[in-house]
C-alpha cells in the first residue's frame, strides 16, 4: 500500500500535479549537520531486564509527576502521557518476551517540527528535537503528524502544553549522558555518536544470528537517531512500518510551490479582468459612451 | 419606531420560532465556549492523546471553510470576469463568506490550547508549516472579505469618503481576495498530505490540495444557492431562480473534473482494492460520491432540474454535504487513532456557532441595506 501512494506521488508530480507545484523536489528540512554526528541511543531488546531505571530516571530528572497504580504504591504508567515521556512496556507472543523502550525517536527530519506553525517544536543542530513551551498555541497538530505517536497534551489542563522526551538536550550539552541512558545497567540503552551506534548495532546484527537483520530508525521516515536491534519482529513491538522517505519530503514542494501559485493567480486574474473590461468598453463604445467600471 | 440613521436602522421583518431556536442554541453553544476557557478541554471534549482534533476541526474549521468558498468564486465571476448580470447576489455571497470566516476564527480560538496566543502566528514564522501559511491566508482573507463587504456598511451611514477609497480598490480586493483563498482552500489539503500513516487510502492523495479546491469552489457555489434560497424565505424576497441556475452551470464543470480524477487515481494507484474489500470505509466512500459528487453533477447538468427550485435547492444540499462528508471521512472517521464520538459539549459549541452564523447574517439584514425593504404581508418567517 505505501508503495502505490508513493508510485502515485511519483506520477502525480511529474503529470497533473505539476500544474500545482512548479519546483520538483524538496531539498532536505533544516537538520542536524551531518546525521552521524548528532547525538544518539541504540535500545537493545536481548539487554534489556526492564527494571525501568531509565523511566525512573527520566522521570526524576524532569520533575513529572508519578501515574500511581491502583493501590498508590508504584508509578505504574500504562502508556506515554504528558506526564510519562519514556515507557518500558512488556511484549509477550509465541516467538518469546521481549521489553521494550518507547520515547521521542528525535527523527533526522521530524514531522512535528516541520508542521509547527510557530517553531514550538525545534530539531537542534546536536540532533534533540525541543520544545518552546512559550511559543506553543495549542493546535495539536505535531500529535496528528509524528508516524510515532510522541507528543502528548496537558489533557487536564486549561492550558494544554505539549509534552515530550527531549533527549535531555540540557545534560548532552554539558557532556553527560541522557538520564535514562546513564542509568541503564545492562548496557540495554546505550547513547553516543550516531554514526557510532549505527557501527555497533550493525556489528552485533553480523555477530549474533539471533537478532533480525534489522536497525530500526536506520532509515524509517528518512532515519532517526533513537535506534532499536531486536530479537522480535519490530511490527510485534509496535513499531510502525514505515518507509524511507521523510515526511517533510511530502509537504515541501507544495509549500515551495506557494510563491507561484501567488504569482500565477494574481497575474492570470488581473489578465483575465483586463481582458472583460476592454471588451466591455468596446461594446459599450461600439453602443454609445464608455460604460464605468464595476 | 425603528432608529433612523441613514440606512443604518432596524427593518421590521418577521421573526419566526426557528430564529428563535437559533438564538437559543446560540447562546447555549456560546455559553460552552466560554466555560470551556475556563475548565480546559479535557472535561469539555473527548479529545484524547490518540486522537488530538475532533469535530471542531474537522466540522467548523475544515468544512466551514470549504462552503464559504462561494465568496471568492462569486466574486471572480462578477469582477473579474466581468459578469455584471450576477451582481444582485454578491453583497449577501461576501457576508455569508466573512461571517464564515470569523466562525472559523472563533472556533480555532475554542480548539486552541493557547487561544491567547494565536498572535505568534504574526511572529514566529515557520514556512515549512501548512498551517503557518493557512492561518496567514484566513487572517489576511478576512480582511479582505470585511474591506470586500465595508461598502454596504459605508453605504448605510452615507461615509462617502471612505465608500469611494473602497471602490476604487474593489478589483485589488478581488485578486487578492482570489489568490488567498486559492492557497488556503488547497493548502487545506497540503495540510493532510503529511499524515499518510493516519488518512485511510481511500481518501489519502497527493492531490488533496486540488481535491479541496475544487470541491470548495463546487459547495460554496451550492452554499451560495442555498443561502439565496433561506434568505428568500425568510426575509419574503423573490428567489432569483434564473439567475442561480445559470450560476450553477459552473458546478458540473468543477465537481466533473474532481470525479475524473478521483476516479483516475482510485484506479491508477490500485486503491480501488479497498471498495472491494468492502467494510465502513468503501460504504462511505460510495456514499461520499454518489450523493456527494454524481448525484449533484448530474441535477446541475440537467437543465430541468436546475432550473426548478426543489432540485437545483435539493442539489445544492447535497453538494454541500458531499464535502461536509469528505472532511469528516478524511480527517476524523477513517483517520486513525483512538475510538472518539464527540461530546454534548462539543455538539454544542458546533450547533451553537453555526447558529451564531445565523444570528449575524440576520443582523445584517436587518440594520443594513442588504435586500429590498419588508412587505409585511409577503414575508414568510424562518
Amino acid at each position: 500500500m505505501p508503495i502505490s501512494r508513493r508510485d502515485f506521488l511519483k506520477t502525480a508530480g511529474a503529470g497533473l500535479g505539476a500544474l500545482v507545484l512548479p519546483s520538483a523536489r524538496a531539498d532536505a528540512a533544516a537538520g542536524p549537520t551531518e546525521a552521524a554526528d548528532s547525538f544518539s541511543m541504540l535500545y537493545d531488546t536481548t539487554k534489556c531486564v526492564g527494571c525501568r531505571a531509565c523511566q525512573n530516571a527520566c522521570k526524576q530528572r524532569s520533575n513529572l509527576p508519578p501515574e500511581f497504580d491502583g493501590d498508590k504504591l508504584y508509578d505504574m504508567p500504562k502508556d506515554l502521557s504528558a506526564d510519562t515521556w519514556t515507557i518500558i512496556r512488556l511484549y509477550k507472543g509465541n516467538d518469546g518476551i521481549s521489553f521494550v523502550k518507547d520515547q521521542c525517536m528525535h527523527c533526522i527530519e521530524p514531522a512535528c517540527v516541520s508542521v509547527c506553525p510557530v517553531v514550538a517544536l525545534e530539531k537542534t543542530p546536536t540532533g534533540p528535537v525541543v520544545y518552546h513551551p512559550e511559543r506553543c498555541i495549542g493546535c495539536r497538530y505535531c500529535m496528528a503528524a509524528c508516524p510515532f505517536g510522541i507528543p502528548k497534551a496537558q489533557w487536564p489542563e486549561p492550558l494544554p502544553l505539549i509534552q515530550k522526551c527531549d533527549f535531555c538536550a540540557d545534560r548532552q550539552a554539558q557532556g553527560q549522558e541522557p538520564a535514562c541512558s546513564e542509568v541503564c545497567p545492562t548496557g540495554a540503552l546505550i547513547s553516543g555518536k550516531r554514526g557510532g551506534m549505527l557501527s555497533i548495532a550493525h556489528q552485533r546484527i553480523d555477530e549474533n544470528p539471533m537478532y533480525l537483520k534489522h536497525v530500526y530508525g536506520e532509515t524509517e521516515a528518512g532515519g532517526t537517531t533513537m535506534l532499536y536491534i531486536s530479537h522480535i519482529d519490530f511490527a510485534k513491538l509496535g513499531f510502525p512500518e514505515l518507509d524511507d522517505r521523510s515526511l517533510p519530503d511530502i509537504t515541501w514542494p507544495y509549500m515551495k510551490a506557494v510563491p507561484w501559485v501567488v504569482v500565477t493567480v494574481a497575474t492570470l486574474s488581473t489578465a483575465i479582468y483586463q481582458f472583460t473590461r476592454r471588451r466591455e468598453k468596446v461594446k459599450a463604445a461600439n453602443g454609445k459612451k464608455p460604460g464605468k467600471e464595476g | 419606531m425603528a432608529l433612523r440613521m441613514g440606512q443604518l436602522r432596524l427593518r421590521r421583518y418577521p421573526i419566526g420560532p426557528g430564529m428563535i431556536l437559533v438564538w437559543v442554541l446560540g447562546a447555549l453553544g456560546l455559553s460552552v465556549a466560554v466555560y470551556r476557557w475556563f475548565v480546559g478541554l479535557d472535561s469539555t471534549t473527548a479529545l484524547t492523546d490518540g486522537r488530538g482534533w475532533g469535530i471542531w476541526i474537522s466540522f467548523d474549521m475544515m468544512s466551514g471553510i470549504g462552503l464559504a468558498a462561494g465568496a471568492f468564486t462569486v466574486a471572480a465571476v462578477v469582477y473579474i470576469f466581468n459578469l455584471k448580470e450576477f451582481y444582485p447576489i454578491v453583497r449577501p455571497t461576501i457576508l455569508t463568506g466573512f461571517i464564515s470566516y470569523i466562525l472559523a476564527a472563533l472556533t480555532l480560538l475554542v480548539d486552541l490550547g493557547f487561544p491567547q496566543r494565536i498572535w505568534h502566528l504574526l511572529i514566529y514564522w515557520n514556512i515549512h508549516s501548512p498551517l503557518f501559511e493557512i492561518g496567514w491566508c484566513v487572517m489576511l482573507y478576512t480582511a479582505v472579505l470585511a474591506m470586500e463587504f465595508s461598502p454596504v456598511v459605508f453605504d448605510a451611514l452615507g461615509w462617502k469618503v471612505p465608500l469611494k477609497i473602497i471602490r476604487r480598490i474593489t478589483i485589488v480586493l478581488i485578486v487578492a481576495g482570489v489568490t488567498l483563498s486559492t492557497l488556503h482552500q488547497s493548502t487545506l489539503g497540503t495540510m493532510l498530505t503529511i499524515l499518510p500513516h493516519r488518512i485511510h487510502p481511500l481518501w489519502y492523495s497527493g492531490l488533496l490540495p486540488v481535491y479541496f479546491y475544487l470541491t470548495a469552489i463546487a459547495a460554496g457555489l451550492g452554499m451560495t444557492v442555498f443561502e439565496s434560497f433561506l434568505s428568500a424565505r425568510a426575509y419574503g424576497i423573490k428567489f432569483n431562480l434564473n439567475l442561480l441556475s445559470r450560476l450553477a452551470k459552473i458546478i458540473p464543470y468543477v465537481l466533473g473534473t474532481y470525479f475524473v480524477l478521483r476516479m483516475g487515481e482510485l484506479f491508477i494507484t490500485g486503491n480501488y482494492m479497498y471498495l472491494l474489500k468492502g467494510g465502513w470505509p468503501a460504504a462511505m466512500f460510495i456514499a461520499e460520491i454518489l450523493g456527494g459528487v454524481l448525484y449533484p453533477l448530474f441535477c446541475f447538468i440537467d437543465p430541468k432540474t436546475r432550473e426548478n427550485l426543489d432540485g437545483i435547492v435539493w442539489a445544492s444540499v447535497f453538494v454541500m454535504g458531499g464535502l461536509i462528508l469528505n472532511r469528516i471521512n478524511t480527517t476524523l472517521s477513517f483517520f486513525s487513532g483512538d475510538f472518539y464520538l464527540p461530546a454534548w459539549s462539543e455538539l454544542a459549541v458546533s450547533i451553537g456557532l453555526t447558529c451564531l452564523g445565523f444570528i449575524m447574517f440576520d443582523a445584517a439584514v436587518r440594520f443594513l441595506p442588504m435586500f429590498p425593504e419588508p412587505k409585511p404581508e409577503v414575508t414568510k418567517s424562518l
